[in-house]
């Protein structure tokens, strides 16, 4: 251990004075959270309000009137009565209302019975954003029943498809920040909050990949045999290798946390569990990413592999735009640690607690102990011949 | 195991899938002793040095250093071999003292130790002032003798060089020659691989000539060049009576053949150097005037040519 802690220091000091650590490990994501912060909170903040309806066709059941509920207690949000889908297309149409959220019959008890269900967005064409609003308004609020087979279908009043794009927009607005905020500072800091969590979770897989490439660049620098032949077990130069990622994505990660605390107002919530799922995160961020890099057999490729793999495992898991708990995306996303990892951080930093967590934290040690152990065993054939 | 030994390998085999790498070499290396493994590029070379560090796994045959058997996996044994790899095998991004201090430190050594260790080092390899550069500032002769000194750190008593020299200036080539005869004044035993000729017969004691991963001959450069029947020539070059000059010379013991040609004389010897006195002498007495002398000794090149079929330059 003693052989590998050497090694890892011997790392650590490379990638201290290759400043590009640095710069992605913990600046470029506070960069990014606070551009995204700023960006997206404008969109609530400064003047923005808009006209709804609720077309209530579920007569019998509650949650149309848990969604009303919902609306009135955001003070950016005018309701407006209207009781038919047909009235509902003339006022978008004509730009009366700008979106109405349709509850269809039989809504409430299908989604009781587990059955699923869907909600309908109708939206003006010439109220793009508020529209968007509201499909995220409806998504975040079947996202938060928590039930099965839920899904939101959008249609602007005019026949056209609403933008992709801006679809994606609104979806980035976090749906705690929408449902469970009452004033403008709160939602401010919600949005700082699932920012602060969503580019630190994405950019630990970058900050600890310098790390897990050691073993090819060692290879590549020709420093590898003159390693091996020192009296130490080749193991303790893996796990040299995999202690230095370790160390470079806590650090990474813990200043990410308190900067975006004091400096962005992020609440990461409580801090027992925040620092579990850090540790566990960062475990499966080693695991993952050196799994990843014994497939490669330079480090241009090794880099190139881990940097497709926390992309797609980033988007996957929802670190920058929120993803439904319903539906194929809401399963799929618990593949990657980073679904894990948004699920628990988002659970911490709305006011979870550490019960909340136990599965996040189990579903990432999961992923961190196989891709881990697979790892181990790649790179020591790596390291024997 | 002859205790005299650091080194002792015996029957070394390697294969890579069907092709044969290294078979059944065996040599040994005595403390103060250099032993050169001289041949082409492909020869095996550094798959035999690989098993002989550990490096590699053997398919049959033993390494021991220092009585102790030495495998891939064996920890404490490796801590008396010191091993400059032919890639330069540095840190560019610490310092030379940075990388001799990291590396002294997977060697147990500390504090004030390592430190005088350190220090020793770089005087030896000329790179005290620039100790607390970062290497990716060094030429690459600075670079070399980094390498070398690296290999040094943990005061081996076998080093292990593998082609130290290539693509060096001669002046850093003359520098690293000298460290390594130094170091075998030391007591340290060295296995020195190289495909240069002129290194190997300069530094080595004993030389094993090395080809297709066999190990063709090997012993000092006397034996070897004797073991394939060839003679020093001398070259006299005379004023008189080449005829009675010749025939003085060819009197002279050791001497097997002595002719008059253009000039001079001719003399076959088996030791031209042990009989130069004599046939100095004899051919004095003659009344022919000396003029000149020229002593032609077979080489490890006509060695190498003799035992292969090949010259070593164009063997690779």
């Amino acid at each position: 251990m003693r052989d590998a802690g050497t090694i890892a220091r011997k790392d650590l000091r490379r990638r201290l004075r290759d400043r590009t650590a640095f710069l992605v490990g913990v600046v470029l994501p506070f960069g990014l959270a606070w551009i995204f912060g700023l960006t997206l909170g404008d969109v609530e903040s400064e003047g923005f309000d808009a006209t709804y309806a609720v077309v209530n066709r579920d007569e019998d059941g509650q949650l149309p009137d848990r969604f009303t509920a919902l609306l009135e207690g955001l003070d950016f949000v005018t309701l407006r009565e209207v009781t038919t889908v047909a009235d509902a297309e003339v006022l978008a149409d004509d730009g009366t209302i700008d979106a109405a959220v349709v509850f269809p019959v039989g809504f409430t008890q299908r989604v009781e019975a587990g059955e699923g269900g869907s909600l309908l967005v109708i939206s003006s064409p010439d109220a793009q954003i508020a529209a968007l609003v509201a499909e995220s308004l409806a998504t975040s609020f079947a996202s938060d029943l928590d039930a099965a087979g839920l899904s939101v279908a959008t249609v602007a009043a005019s026949g056209a498809a609403v933008d992709a794009d801006l679809v994606a927009r609104a979806q980035a607005v976090a749906p705690g920040a929408l449902i469970r905020s009452e004033d403008a500072d709160d939602r401010a800091t919600s949005q700082a909050t699932f920012f602060a969590i969503g580019m630190a979770v994405f950019f630990l897989f970058f900050s600890v990949e310098f790390g897990v490439r050691g073993l090819l660049e060692e290879r590549e620098e020709g420093t590898l045999p003159r390693l091996l032949v020192a009296p130490i077990a080749p193991s303790s130069v893996i796990a040299g290798k995999a202690l230095a990622s370790f160390a470079l994505g806590l650090v990474s990660t813990v200043l990410l946390t308190v900067a975006t605390t004091w400096l962005l107002g992020a609440e990461w919530g409580d801090p027992l569990g925040v620092s579990l799922l850090v540790l566990a995160g960062v475990l499966a961020a080693v695991g993952v990413t050196a799994l990843v890099a014994t497939l490669a057999t330079t480090t241009a490729q090794a880099g190139a592999y881990v940097s497709i793999v926390a992309v797609v495992g980033g988007l996957l898991g929802g670190t920058f735009f929120p993803i439904s708990q319903a539906g194929f995306l809401g399963t799929i996303r618990f593949l990657s640690p980073q679904g894990w990892l948004m699920e628990g951080f988002q659970e911490l930093g709305f006011g979870g607690s550490l019960g909340d967590i136990v599965g996040p934290l189990v579903g990432v040690l999961a992923i961190a102990l196989v891709t881990g152990a697979i790892a181990w065993t790649r790179s020591t054939r790596m390291v024997a011949r | 195991m002859d205790p005299t030994n650091v080194l002792e390998c015996v029957g070394l085999r390697k294969t890579f899938g069907d092709r044969v790498a290294v078979d059944d070499v065996s040599f040994t290396i005595a403390g103060g002793e250099t032993y050169g493994l001289l041949g082409p590029n492909g020869a095996g070379k550094t798959t035999t040095i690989s098993m002989v560090c550990g490096l590699l796994a053997r398919d049959a045959g033993t390494v021991t250093v220092n009585g102790r058997t030495l495998d891939t996996g064996t920890v404490e044994v490796k801590a008396a071999i010191g091993f400059v790899p032919q890639e330069i095998a540095i840190y560019p991004d610490l310092t030379a003292r940075e990388n001799l201090r990291f590396f002294g430190t997977l060697y147990d050594l500390s504090g004030r130790e390592l430190d005088a260790r350190i220090d020793r080092i770089l005087e030896s390899i000329g790179l005290t002032d620039r100790s607390n550069e970062r290497t990716d500032a060094f030429s690459g002769g600075m670079k070399r003798r980094l390498n070398i000194g690296l290999g040094m750190v943990n005061d081996p008593t076998l080093l292990v060089l593998d082609e130290p020299t290539v693509g060096v200036d001669p002046q850093s080539r003359n520098a690293i020659l000298d460290s390594v005869e130094t170091l075998a004044q030391e007591g340290m035993a060295v296995l020195y691989t190289t495909h240069y000729m002129e290194e190997a017969e300069r530094l080595c004691d004993r030389v094993g000539i090395l080809d297709d991963g066999g190990l063709k001959a090997e012993g000092a450069q006397r034996e070897l060049i004797s073991l394939v029947g060839e003679r020093d020539r001398l070259h006299v070059g005379t004023q008189g009576n080449i005829a009675a000059a010749a025939a003085a010379a060819a009197g002279v013991a050791g001497v097997e053949d002595a002719v008059g040609v253009d000039g001079g004389i001719d003399v076959i010897a088996r030791d031209v150097r042990a009989s130069l006195a004599e046939i100095v002498r004899a051919v004095d007495e003659t009344g022919a005037g000396i003029t000149s002398m020229e002593v032609h000794e077979p080489n490890l090149e006509a060695v190498f040519l003799h035992l292969t079929g090949k010259a070593l330059r164009d063997a690779g």
